[in-house]
């Protein structure tokens, strides 16, 4: 009896201390969707690094595959307020893409099959925070939830995590993307639920 | 799977900032030029925006978010909206005195 009860407080102890403040748990994975999905064929896909315009890096499906891969378990947190805990993903750190990249930029503009945007800081895509993501719950990325690959930057609220990545464009200034040109933070801190411009 | 609705559905949206009948107003594409209503988008959202997109090029013509500090309207991708003095309806002769709102 004792020890049910403690489970049960150390468990919810646990979940407790990971949502961040507004947010609700969801076993689901909502779509939230700004337009039509994209579709784009594994073997028409392809990602590039770029910096002022200039491709520095570029690589085809295949060669993407052949890029040393990470298994990632992670909690994710979208603006609408759910949570999901422990959601597992296969995909490529972005410190790999970026390894001996000489730039003095200190942003990211991620950008998407589709159109979409979003900015972020260059550092918040490094030291093992941020992935290219092609596989969840050992499938792959299913094209609703931004297959074939999609940034993965658990940290900031999910509209950061853009789908159908297409490349990341290293930027000297920080121009707000889709959803921060709209009323939505800039940055998108869960923790300091940074949801809208003010936050 | 459907993934979009008519435009109509930006009506709400939008009622706290026109007075006039917005959906029936016409809009033309920024990207392609084409000139629809704004019943004629093709709406994503509501969260976390309304996205109103082209039903010939599929770019953003008008977005629409709701945040605690008011409603955010992004026109960026139109180059005009034409509220017609004389607004065609699907609905017929109940919309004639809506027509007259439109224009007064
Ligand atoms: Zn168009």
């Amino acid at each position: 009896m004792v020890n049910v009860t403690r489970g049960f407080r150390s468990r919810r102890f646990a979940t407790d201390d990971r949502l961040p403040p507004g947010q609700y748990l969801t076993d689901g994975f909502p779509v939230l969707s700004a337009g039509p999905t994209p579709a784009v064929p594994q073997d028409e896909w392809s990602f590039m690094v770029r910096n002022g315009g200039q491709v520095l890096r570029s690589w085809a499906w295949d060669e993407f595959m052949a890029l040393d891969a990470q298994d990632i378990t992670v909690d994710i947190h979208c603006v609408t307020r759910w949570s999901r805990l422990d959601t597992t993903w296969r995909g490529v750190a972005v410190d790999d893409l970026l390894a001996d990249v000489d730039t003095a930029a200190e942003y990211v503009l991620a950008r998407s099959y589709g159109g979409y945007t979003t900015n972020l800081p260059l550092e918040d895509l490094l030291d093992g925070k941020a992935w290219i993501a092609y596989e969840h719950d050992g499938e792959d990325l299913p094209p609703e939830h931004g297959g074939p690959a999609r940034l993965l930057i658990p940290h900031l609220y999910l509209w950061k995590s853009a789908k159908w990545i297409k490349s990341l464009d290293l930027v000297e200034d920080d121009d707000p993307g889709f959803w921060e040109t709209l009323g939505y933070h800039d940055y998108g801190d869960p923790w300091r639920e940074q949801r809208y411009q003010g936050d | 799977m459907t993934e979009h609705r008519d435009g109509n559905s930006l009506a709400g949206a939008l009622a706290d900032i026109f007075a006039a009948e917005i959906t029936s107003a016409q809009v033309q594409c920024r990207a392609c030029g084409l000139a629809t209503t704004l019943a004629q988008l093709l709406v994503y959202g509501p969260e976390p925006g309304y996205v109103g997109r082209c039903p010939g090029c599929a770019e953003h013509v008008l977005r629409v978010a709701k945040t605690p500090a008011g409603t955010w309207l992004d026109l960026g991708g139109s180059t005009s909206l034409l509220f017609s003095t004389m607004a065609p309806s699907p609905t017929g002769a109940a919309s004639s005195a809506r027509t007259g709102r439109v224009s007064s």
